[in-house]
């Protein structure tokens, strides 16, 4: 029951901290290609931001944010602050997967658009993210998946996820083979079926939007 | 006065400069070619004028009010004013022959929906595609591609429609479906600026020749003049190669 319950946490951090990163990153690549000589600190930011946190281990980057929210506020959970710390990280890369994704659109795509009188964020929104979305999505589900098995890190601040869980049994004087072996299953059981779905998603985005568009059109059973 | 005037335009690509000052003007409902060696400039003007290039130098002048491309609401205003077609079609290709036609007067122009599918239906029915609103650009030919694009560079109700070489990524079959849609618009009176190689098409078709050579016009006027009868040595010569072959 205690492994299951940290189990809910392992899932809780990672699927918190990557789709909200997901969402920072997608904001941070925006303002990284802003065009103009205005926004180049705009651009310089985004781009050290990116540069700097993917070349930090992760277990420096969970003591960082353990030590700078404590130090600014005392009274913050050990999940909150494992949160931020994979909020951090996950932008990070995903910000990178992100931008080329959007890189892979072309730029007559792009400019028939503009020659339209689409705003940049119109453009974006509604030429960029659809056609980039499938080069996207598999390699950020697959962070996010590989994620689950990082945030063990986390154990060394004290959150009370599976591997922490698992130290703990193991001082209470469970096996250490009993106990770990389970946490493996566990780890495993988390993630296989995740990794399944995203292979699923990437073929599926493989196809071409009119194909697509047939698959959603396709009724559930035909006789 | 003219529907538009190009002024001395010129353009850079970096160091290379493209456009050295270009002129001519356009009449209301005047069809007009530009014609001229590959790298003459030709497809950089309709790019200058859509505000995808910048200007280094000249005025671009439309009913006589300049616009001045370094400002952003005058560039917006030249994109209203002006819609063009593109050689590769540059349909959007995550939406449907429907969304790409009526996304931006919906969406950019702010025109009720239900209008503009109406609107949409009947401009895919002019240029012959009136059963294809919902295939995807990928399902489609080069030349039906091209009359989408067609169809929804004139949802945007431009007063001027540009037309950039059009037909030459077009397998030769499916040329003269995209070019009997241009005869129509032009026999409805559009104003048109197309960058053509089909020399037979834009004799029949353009009211005007503008010859490019060099970032430089070197002659300008009727079909009749420049095929028939050029003034100057550098179009005698080019239309004497193409008329040969």
């Amino acid at each position: 029951m205690l492994l299951l319950e940290a189990m809910g946490t392992t899932l809780a951090m990672t699927a918190i901290g990557c789709v909200l990163g997901f969402l920072i990153a997608f904001v941070i690549v925006f303002l990284r290609q802003t065009p103009g000589l205005w926004a180049l600190p705009i651009r310089f930011l985004a781009i050290c931001y990116v540069e700097v946190f993917r070349r930090i281990p992760f277990l420096v980057v969970i003591y960082l944010v353990l030590f700078f929210i404590r130090s600014i506020v005392s009274e913050v959970s050990l999940f909150t602050i494992a949160v931020v710390a994979i909020c951090i990280y996950s932008t990070a890369y995903t910000a990178d997967i992100i931008r080329g994704g959007f890189e892979s659109v072309s730029r007559q795509q792009i400019e028939a658009a503009r020659a339209m009188n689409f705003s940049r964020w119109q453009t974006l929104m509604n030429v960029i993210v659809p056609q980039s979305w499938p080069v996207i999505l598999p390699p950020a589900v697959a962070f996010a998946i590989s994620f689950i098995k990082d945030t063990a890190l986390v154990s060394q601040v004290g959150v009370f996820e599976l591997t922490f869980r698992g130290k703990e049994l193991n001082n209470e004087g469970f096996s250490a083979l009993l106990v770990f072996g389970t946490i493996a299953f566990l780890y495993f059981l988390m993630s296989y079926p995740l990794s399944r779905w995203g292979r699923w998603l990437e073929q599926r985005l493989a196809s071409s939007p009119s194909q697509r568009s047939k698959q959603r059109l396709r009724p559930a059973y035909s006789p | 006065m003219h529907h538009l005037q190009v002024k001395d335009l010129s353009s850079a690509y970096g160091p290379l400069t493209v456009l050295k000052g270009v002129n001519f003007t356009l009449a209301k409902g005047e069809t007009a070619a530009l014609i001229g060696p590959s790298g003459s400039g030709k497809s950089t003007v309709l790019r200058v004028l859509m505000g995808l290039n910048k200007p280094t130098g000249g005025e671009v002048l439309i009913d006589g009010a300049a616009l001045d491309y370094s400002r952003p609401a005058s560039v917006r205003a030249a994109r209203e004013r002006m819609a063009i077609v593109f050689q590769q079609y540059n349909l959007f290709q995550n939406m449907s022959v429907l969304r790409n036609v009526t996304i931006a007067p919906v969406k950019i122009k702010g025109r009720p929906r239900k209008e503009v599918e109406a609107e949409a239906e009947r401009l895919l029915s002019k240029v012959g595609l009136a059963d294809k609103h919902h295939a995807y650009p990928d399902e489609l030919s080069g030349g039906q591609q091209q009359r989408v694009a067609i169809a929804r560079a004139l949802a945007l109700r431009p007063q001027i429609l540009l037309l950039d070489e059009v037909t030459s990524a077009l397998d030769p079959e499916l040329v003269n479906e995209v070019l009997d849609t241009i005869r129509g618009l032009a026999a409805d009176g559009m104003t048109m600026l197309i960058v053509s190689h089909e020399m037979a098409f834009v004799r029949e078709v353009a009211t005007k020749v503008v010859m490019m050579d060099e970032g430089l016009v070197v002659e300008q006027g009727p079909p009749e003049q420049i095929f028939g009868a050029p003034k100057t040595d550098r179009a005698r010569e080019f239309v004497g190669k193409i008329l040969r072959h």
